[in-house]
């Protein structure tokens, strides 16, 4: 398992690597934290003729506020995000997610932008930013553009990204008041890829009826699904348990295609996915009120 | 007095190597000129091989030598067979079909090797493997056991019939009479499937053929380094004398490092001496999957006839064993299954129709467990649906059962793995089970605390099974003792050495004898130039017939220290102790000579050993029982089972072993908490799974699952000690005995907590997404 021979970077700054990125093209791959990078390379799924390594590249390693919201460059280590009191503060999903992610090891060297990059349909990352609105800053030798989350997604391991671009930031706006959230996902074994998973942020107006839902799922298709007609079931209506449990239903029967594989049957992971809307929807919705009401928040 | 070391919870002598990485492992082994091979393996599972080219690779900077098995001539050739020959039963079909070194005209399983590239690194020697052009026309793969048998069903060998690599008929009593006198006959299909040992360490060779010495070492993750060297010699025609294998410190061997031959190992040896540089092949994780032997496919149709009380009157186990492509290792594995399906428990009637299939699959051999574990499946299976049927609680329908402590030895009437009587030489087992009902607080749990759960609206049940393992199998181990000039205790042994701790617990026994501590005793495993007598390390057998073997040399010298300080102290041997290292009167401790200085006498420079005396403080024995020694235990869980989710969280863990005299407790438990770990992989997690292709699906760890720390309990154990009467340690084999019964646990739990459903688990590993189908299945059931 030694990987095809290749040529190798190591820019210290980001217009460095734009400068290999533009010369490369489709031949270069970059390299960020290698959690999904190097075992592609050493099976030799992956057969890239240029590797154009980020890891030196100081300016891409930041956690910033930015108004209520926050900023986070897009090589910063995962496991510094999980442990960011300003994340922990801002970002309550994304700091209960964190934890959730494989393994310490895999955190210590995996990057928040990393994971976006690759675009794994089971990754938590990839559902939290899109259910937090998170805005993507891409950036070429030419040109700079934001792309919101659920816009960068468009396929299988496949983004928006052109060849010669690099994420470079990931924006997330502040939680509007009166919100909830809540992750849960099933693997295997603890911190597994996820056979099924839903991401959460409810918001609920003052007459405590819920105003905006955004359920994100992992592993329910080729891409993250955010279930719409879920939400729209749950618009301006007060949410009961029997509401909830008929949002979930709709969501895991309609809006999501998931499919099999050894460890699971499409069956199989639509039923947990509805087993954990309702979950989660619970949890967030009790968060946002307790939130409400000044009870016990997390934040 | 002296100390006693044996039973002690000593710390591992060799663990400070080990921890800081100054342990010697094949990958280590670095020589100048070194080469580095790879294989191309085949694609296919079955096919033909039409034509290889590998003109391009040899062509490619850096590669040294291509080689197919045209290049090999007159030296390949087919494998040994390695357990043989075959026992004497009546009737016994069986047709030995042993792996070849590279596929010469048709491929068997995917992974096979085609063809092997030597170059001056591995990188370039798998970058080479892309140059070589191979056509292969496939054939129909052989992947189901039942379909292997069909009439239309292709041919793994084309010279035989049918698949059936072999069939035997075991009988004891008279089953047929014993089913039409039952109250109740309980018949199930039960279906186990295939997994793989994923050793911390691959396999990894290094051989150097040395031209001017005329000399060949192999460094080899083998168990059995022995038997290694005489194949090989015999292979290449070189003398034993000619052969160093040396079986360094290895990263868990759990069985597939047997004796095996293996076509990388035959291949490295082969191309050093081609061409007298060293070659080194470390196996990658990918070709573990594909290369190295897995074990535990079996598809049985049992049947278990009872009384309306619960006594046994009869079993009756027809099963197919999956051998994979080849049957190198005979019959071992479905041996043990048969015989483990008798468990601790009298059975006085057995039918046992075993046929075993080709496929075209990785070839299966012992793998931690060798069998046993499906054995135990099969009997605590059917007793816990006799005990639903019949209303007995499934605790006591096997006290009802187990045999009593008057009953050994006990002859159950048909041949084990060595091809002798399967004879139960101790064991109490009554005991052992009540101690596992008492720490699972079996009643307690029954009574109080499963009902306040369910109310609750939780799912938690237990599980309790007893089971036996036959360990500690002949034929024979050796050992050499000898005290050096240094005082320090030199002992050397034929046996690898796998992680199992034979630095410290063999040390123990030496120490015991010869009153030094262990840590002053110096251990040599799996060298042969050290010791080449012995087979190996397998079957639960290193702490029975290598330690015995260890023992005895220790009594002699002992015999020998006590004569020569008789004479040098002048004092009679029984006034004489030995104690710190030294020979000291009993009664006068100052007068004494150490052990070192008495070395230094036996073995003077000048003056004349007297005639009937040998040099030295030195003694070689060797150890072999007639029978195995038989291990026994109880194992009980409890389970929470999350019915929306289907994930099962094992919630406690109780593991009470017999396995005779404890050597050292803390090693004893070591081997328990680690048989857990592969015990539950086979319960939920691991699962090799293949297409109908024979391709393999989870050739990674990341889609095979192991349990890691995470999933693995921490196990409650505790130990009975019923010494076997077989051997003078009285020691029994606890290598496997973790991992034996855990299934068959982890069912009966998952049923118990799912007891709501009705749901019967007749399978092994379980997963989330078969329970979800069983449950629906269920529901469907209970709600018609």
């Amino acid at each position: 398992m030694k990987p095809a021979p290749f040529k190798y970077y190591a820019p210290v700054t980001v217009d460095e690597a734009l400068a290999h990125l533009a010369e490369h093209g489709y031949e270069a791959k970059p390299l960020a934290g290698g959690q999904s990078l190097i075992p592609l390379l050493n099976f030799r799924l992956a057969r890239p003729s240029v590797i154009v390594d980020l890891n030196n590249i100081s300016e891409l390693f930041y956690i910033r506020p930015d108004d209520g919201g926050l900023l986070i460059g897009a090589m910063t280590r995962q496991r510094q995000v999980e442990h960011d009191p300003l994340v922990a503060e801002r970002a309550p999903l994304v700091h209960e997610v964190m934890p959730q992610i494989a393994y310490p090891q895999i955190r210590t060297r995996g990057t928040f932008g990393g994971s976006l990059a690759h675009a794994d349909p089971s990754a938590e990352l990839v559902a939290v930013n899109i259910a937090l609105n998170g805005r993507f800053r891409l950036r070429s030798q030419a040109a700079e553009r934001w792309v919101p989350a659920d816009e960068f997604f468009v396929g299988l391991f496949t983004t928006a990204l052109e060849p010669e671009e690099l994420l470079v930031e990931v924006a997330l706006p502040p939680m509007p008041p009166r919100s909830g959230w809540a992750f849960q996902q099933i693997t295997r074994r603890h911190h597994d890829f996820c056979i099924a998973g839903v991401a959460v942020v409810v918001t609920l107006n003052d007459r405590g009826q819920c105003e905006q839902a955004r359920m994100v799922f992992l592993s329910a298709g080729d891409r993250p699904v955010i279930a719409h007609q879920a939400a729209e079931m749950l618009k301006g209506h007060a949410p009961s348990p029997e509401l909830i449990q008929a949002a979930a239903e709709k969501a895991a029967r309609d809006e999501i295609d998931p499919g099999s594989d050894i460890h699971a049957s499409a069956e199989y992971r639509r039923h947990l996915a509805g087993v954990l809307a309702r979950r989660v929807l619970t949890q967030a919705f009790e968060r946002a009120k307790a939130r409400e009401t000044g009870k016990s928040g997390n934040w | 007095m002296a100390k006693k070391y044996v039973g002690q919870r000593i710390k591992r002598n060799e663990d400070p190597r080990l921890l800081t990485g100054q342990a010697l492992f094949v990958d280590d082994v670095d020589l100048p000129g070194m080469l580095h091979a790879a294989f191309l393996r085949s694609d296919y599972a079955h096919a033909r091989l039409v034509s290889i080219d590998v003109s391009a690779a040899r062509r490619r900077p850096g590669v040294v030598a291509v080689y197919t098995a045209e290049d090999m001539g007159d030296d390949w050739q087919h494998g040994p067979p390695l357990v043989s020959p075959p026992p004497t039963v009546k009737d016994i079909v069986f047709h030995s079909r042993t792996q070849v070194p590279l596929v010469k005209d048709k491929v068997r399983l995917a992974g096979e090797p085609l063809a092997m590239v030597i170059a001056e690194s591995r990188y370039i020697a798998e970058d080479a493997l892309d140059d070589i052009v191979v056509e292969l026309e496939p054939l129909g793969a052989v992947v189901d056991l039942e379909e292997a048998l069909q009439p239309d069903a292709p041919l793994v060998h084309d010279d035989l019939d049918s698949n059936l690599a072999a069939h035997l008929i075991q009988k004891k009593g008279d089953y047929a009479a014993a089913r039409e006198q039952a109250d109740v006959v309980i018949s199930r299909r039960i279906v186990i499937d295939r997994g793989t040992a994923a050793a911390m360490e691959n396999r990894g060779y290094v051989a150097h053929w040395n031209p001017k010495s005329q000399e060949l070492t192999l460094w080899d993750t083998t168990q059995s380094p022995i038997p290694i060297r005489n194949g090989l010699a015999r292979m290449f025609g070189l003398s034993e004398h000619q052969v160093r294998v040396i079986a360094p410190f290895v990263g868990g061997g759990f069985g597939p490092k047997i004796m095996m031959f293996y076509p990388e190992e035959v291949m490295v040896t082969w191309a050093t001496l081609q061409l007298g540089r060293p070659v080194k092949w470390i196996e990658d994780r990918r070709e573990n999957f594909y290369a190295t032997n897995q074990e535990r496919e079996q598809v049985h149709t049992a049947e278990l006839a009872l009384t309306r009380d619960g006594h046994i009157l009869g079993l009756r186990d027809d099963f197919i064993h999956d051998t994979g492509a080849y049957d190198p290792y005979g019959l071992t594995v479905p041996l043990n299954t048969q015989c483990h399906a008798f468990g601790p428990y009298k059975i006085p009637n057995y039918y046992g129709d075993l046929k075993v299939v080709f496929t075209n699959r990785p070839i299966v051999s012992p793998l931690r467990g060798a069998g046993r574990p499906q054995g135990v499946f099969i009997i605590e299976r059917l007793l816990d649906v006799a005990a639903r049927e019949l209303g007995i609680d499934p605790v006591e329908i096997r006290r009802r059962n187990l045999l009593p402590p008057d009953a050994f030895p006990y002859d159950n009437e048909i041949i084990d793995q060595a091809f002798v009587p399967l004879v139960y030489d101790s064991g109490n087992y009554l005991p052992v089970l009540e101690k596992a009902v008492e720490m699972i607080g079996y009643e307690r749990f029954l009574k109080e605390e499963q009902p306040r759960l369910r109310a609750e609206g939780r799912h938690v049940g237990i599980g309790v099974v007893s089971f036996i393992e036959t360990t500690g199998i002949g034929p024979y181990e050796g050992a050499r003792v000898t005290v050096a000039p240094s005082g320090q205790i030199n002992v050397a042994t034929g046996v690898g050495t796998q992680g199992q701790g034979h630095f410290t617990s063999f040390a123990q026994i030496v120490a015991d004898q010869l009153g030094v501590s262990p840590h002053d005793v110096h251990l040599v495993t799996g060298d042969t130039a050290q010791f080449h007598w012995g087979t190996g390390t397998f079957a639960s057998r290193g702490a029975v017939v290598a330690a015995n073997a260890i023992h005895a040399a220790a009594v002699t010298v002992r015999g020998k220290v006590l004569k020569l300080a008789s004479k040098v102290l002048d004092t009679p041997e029984e006034e004489l102790e030995l104690v710190d290292g030294h020979v000291r009167v009993a009664d006068i401790p100052q007068r004494s000579i150490s052990l070192g200085q008495l070395a230094v006498l036996a073995n003077p420079l000048r003056g004349a050993v007297e005639p009937g005396t040998e040099p030295g403080l030195e003694a070689t024995a060797y150890f072999g029982p007639k029978y195995g020694a038989t291990a026994s235990g109880a194992h009980a869980a409890i389970v929470e089972v999350d019915p929306e989710t289907m994930m099962v969280d094992v919630k406690r863990y109780v593991i009470v072993e017999d396995c005779g005299t404890l050597l050292n407790p803390l090693i004893v438990e070591g081997q328990l908490h680690g048989g857990l770990a592969l015990g539950l992989g086979n319960s939920f997690y691991e699962k090799l799974v293949y297409d109908e292709n024979g391709q393999l699906l989870n050739a990674s760890f990341a889609d095979y699952l192991l349990p890691t720390a995470l999933e693995v309990p921490r196990a409650e154990v505790s130990h009975l000690e019923t010494p076997s009467p077989l051997n003078p340690l009285g020691s029994k084999g606890v290598g496997e005995g973790g991992a034996i019964p855990v299934p068959a646990v982890f069912a009966q739990a998952v049923e118990s907590a799912l007891a709501d459903y009705g749901l019967e688990i007749l399978e092994a590993p379980l997963s989330p997404n078969r329970l979800f189908e069983l449950l629906q299945a269920a529901r469907v059931t209970r709600d018609a």
